[in-house]
């Protein structure tokens, strides 16, 4: 990362003066966005209270797979992997102690009495994914396009059989339930204002352009002093840091996790959200996940009270292939609508 | 432990050739349009269900065979006129998405029509008798799958070293558009790779369900990632390495659980994915291409 601060151009216009009225805007959203959860959580059921966290969560995912694969170019399917990982790693912290003795016997002394709130649990399982993603990164990041989709997709297929099979940490198939419902609606809030927050920092600054540089064309990158190599790595390991985070949140939203929880599928749906809203672009990766998780969510009673199941995600997938057909780089392309660039204070 | 080793092996070649019928056709794909055509392992599913309402319909074994071939064959040149000829000339990874979400579609139409319950799937009492032979025994299935599969993969090299369509094939492959400027019907050529790749998984799926006995909707995700894993291990776009790499990748997988203790046989999965990261690493290209200076 430093050695792209250290061989930037010349600053762009944007931090040369004090020019407040982007930070202004950026409490006005977020104090906007807080005050409509507050009412959502006076007025609606719990269902459609856990409906808006599964929202949030998704956008989130979405945000941070544009930073991978939209702005960098990687074309990966490993998030579910870094999800299942930071699941669980926040799951074993979280996990009341008295109950761990039993059900995961093969604790190491230290963590079967370990018994964290979520906050550190949730950095903990952040920071394992990253490691993960690190130590994975360096091998298969040398892979590109569709080959590094398949290994990112072996990865998931790795990391559940291993939840599977490790009875003694992880229960084995069944999974962990009955973990503690730390995350509500505000969290899931949170977490889209730090990922949208970082992901926008990150684009609009000069590591963002060196990402889409290397997108573009990674020897002509390389050849204007971008370390392509570090870089896709850092994309990687960030985008994984937020997955295992999503991750962690999720599943004590539904409060169980088992080895086939965050699967292909999930992996698919949210490369449709990324591809959908445009790659690169993280107010589309909003309404995209926005839209899927709305419909998924509104035909789910429709399968069931009529038998269909699966209905749901044959649209989801033949309304991809539609906007593959009629407008490849999705609804925003690469971009921002102007109006939020203007409001954010960014000239690009 | 000469016996257990024996049927290891036979049991490795069996589950090698439904790999290789899978793989073969991937290649084959890649080979003439550079797209990994990741609905190619639901056409496995969709051979081994036709074969089942074919059983119920009371058609004969042999007529059984051909019927598959020919609902794979169709239904591969439906895939390709329907989706990807109208994609082509995107980029690679347009392509690839479009391709997992045909697959995504297919799975969950199947599992609309035919609803997430397993299926039971019996060859005839008399092809699941066991062998004997100088004191080893072998299971009659796996037998009949490696002598068809190799008779189709035998069939399918006279197709492609001694027709016109297989050199047109093989030229297309070379390069596109010079094929083009050669005067070799492009599309067509296209389409014919399509079938034939798409017939020979929908084999697979027959012979799937006889080996395994239990089938369902989602079955083909599994051997559609296994077969690319054999494509990778044999060289992509090559179809002898596809082949090859089926075979390679069944023996490792049956000799992994065979031969170490019971507690690792869970990890098969994880095994072959790994050994994928590692080939991918080490010999981008696969074991049976020359190295070229393009990396994957």
């Amino acid at each position: 990362m430093s050695d792209v601060k250290t061989e930037q151009m010349q600053p762009h216009s944007t931090d040369g003066k004090m020019n407040m009225q982007g930070p202004i805007a950026v409490v006005g959203v977020i104090a906007l966005g807080a005050s409509m959860v507050f009412l959502a959580g006076q007025g609606l059921s719990s269902y459609v209270i856990t409906l808006l966290a599964l929202l949030f969560i998704n956008a989130a995912l979405a945000v941070s797979l544009t930073l991978t694969n939209g702005l960098t170019g990687l074309f990966s399917l490993g998030h579910p992997a870094f999800m299942t990982i930071g699941a669980y790693v926040a799951a074993i912290l979280t996990f009341s102690a008295r109950r761990k003795g039993s059900m995961l016997p093969a604790l190491p002394e230290w963590l079967a009495t370990t018994e964290l709130s979520m906050l550190p649990a949730l950095l903990i399982a952040g920071i394992a994914g990253g490691l993960v993603a690190l130590a994975v990164g360096g091998a298969v990041l040398r892979l590109k396009g569709h080959y590094l989709a398949v290994a990112t997709l072996g990865l998931i297929i790795v990391v559940q059989g291993l939840a599977t099979n490790w009875d003694g940490i992880t229960r084995g198939g069944s999974g962990i339930s009955g973990l503690p419902r730390h995350v509500d609606i505000w969290w899931a809030f949170a977490f889209l204002v730090v990922v949208v927050f970082v992901t926008w920092r990150i684009k609009f600054s000069s590591l963002g352009r060196a990402m889409m540089a290397v997108r573009e064309n990674e020897l002509a990158a390389e050849c204007s002093g971008i370390n392509a190599s570090r870089l896709k790595i850092l994309a990687f390991v960030i985008g994984a840091i937020m997955a295992a985070m999503a991750g962690a949140l999720l599943s004590h939203l539904i409060s169980v996790v088992t080895p086939k929880t965050y699967s292909v599928l999930l992996a698919f749906n949210i490369v449709v959200m990324v591809v959908i809203g445009g790659s690169g672009s993280i107010f589309g990766a909003i309404v995209a996940a926005t839209a899927i998780t709305i419909l998924s969510e509104s035909l789910r009673p429709v399968e069931e009270s009529i038998g269909l199941y699966g209905m749901s995600q044959v649209i989801v997938a033949l309304c991809l292939i539609i906007v593959l057909y009629l407008k490849p780089s999705g609804l925003f392309g690469s971009n921002e609508p102007r109006s939020l660039r203007k409001l954010f204070g960014q000239r690009v | 432990m000469t016996q257990y080793l024996f049927q290891q092996i036979i049991n490795g070649l069996a589950l090698g050739s439904l790999y290789a019928l899978v793989a073969i056709g991937f290649s084959m794909i890649y080979g003439i349009v550079r797209l990994i055509n990741f609905a190619h392992g639901d056409l496995v599913m969709i051979g081994s269900f036709s074969t089942l309402a074919l059983v119920a319909a009371g058609i004969p074994w042999p007529l059984i065979l051909l019927f598959v071939l020919a609902v794979g064959a169709m239904a591969g040149m439906m895939i390709e006129t329907v989706v990807f000829r109208p994609m082509r000339g995107s980029s690679q990874v347009t392509g690839f998405i479009a391709t997992l979400a045909v697959s995504i579609a297919i799975q969950n139409s199947a599992l609309m029509v035919l609803t997430g319950q397993p299926r039971n799937f019996l060859f005839p009492a008399y092809m699941r008798q066991r062998l004997e032979l100088g004191g080893v025994s072998a299971s009659l299935t796996d037998i009949i799958i490696i002598v068809l599969t190799l008779l189709l993969i035998a069939g399918l090299f006279l197709i492609v070293y001694r027709t016109r369509l297989g050199t047109a094939m093989r030229a297309t492959a070379e390069n596109l558009t010079a094929a083009r400027l050669m005067g070799v019907a492009v599309n067509r050529t296209i389409l014919a790779a399509f079938a034939i790749g798409s017939a020979l998984a929908a084999v697979s799926g027959l012979f799937w369900g006889g080996k395994f006995g239990q089938i369902d909707p989602l079955l083909g995700f599994v051997p559609g990632l296994k077969a690319f894993v054999a494509c990778v291990i044999g060289g992509v776009g090559s179809i002898g390495g596809a082949m090859m790499g089926g075979y390679i990748l069944g023996l490792a997988e049956v000799l992994f659980v065979g031969l170490l203790p019971q507690e690792y046989s869970g990890y098969r999965d994880t095994f072959v994915f790994l050994l994928l990261i590692v080939i991918l690493l080490v010999r981008p290209s696969g074991l049976f291409v020359r190295q070229s200076g393009e990396r994957a």
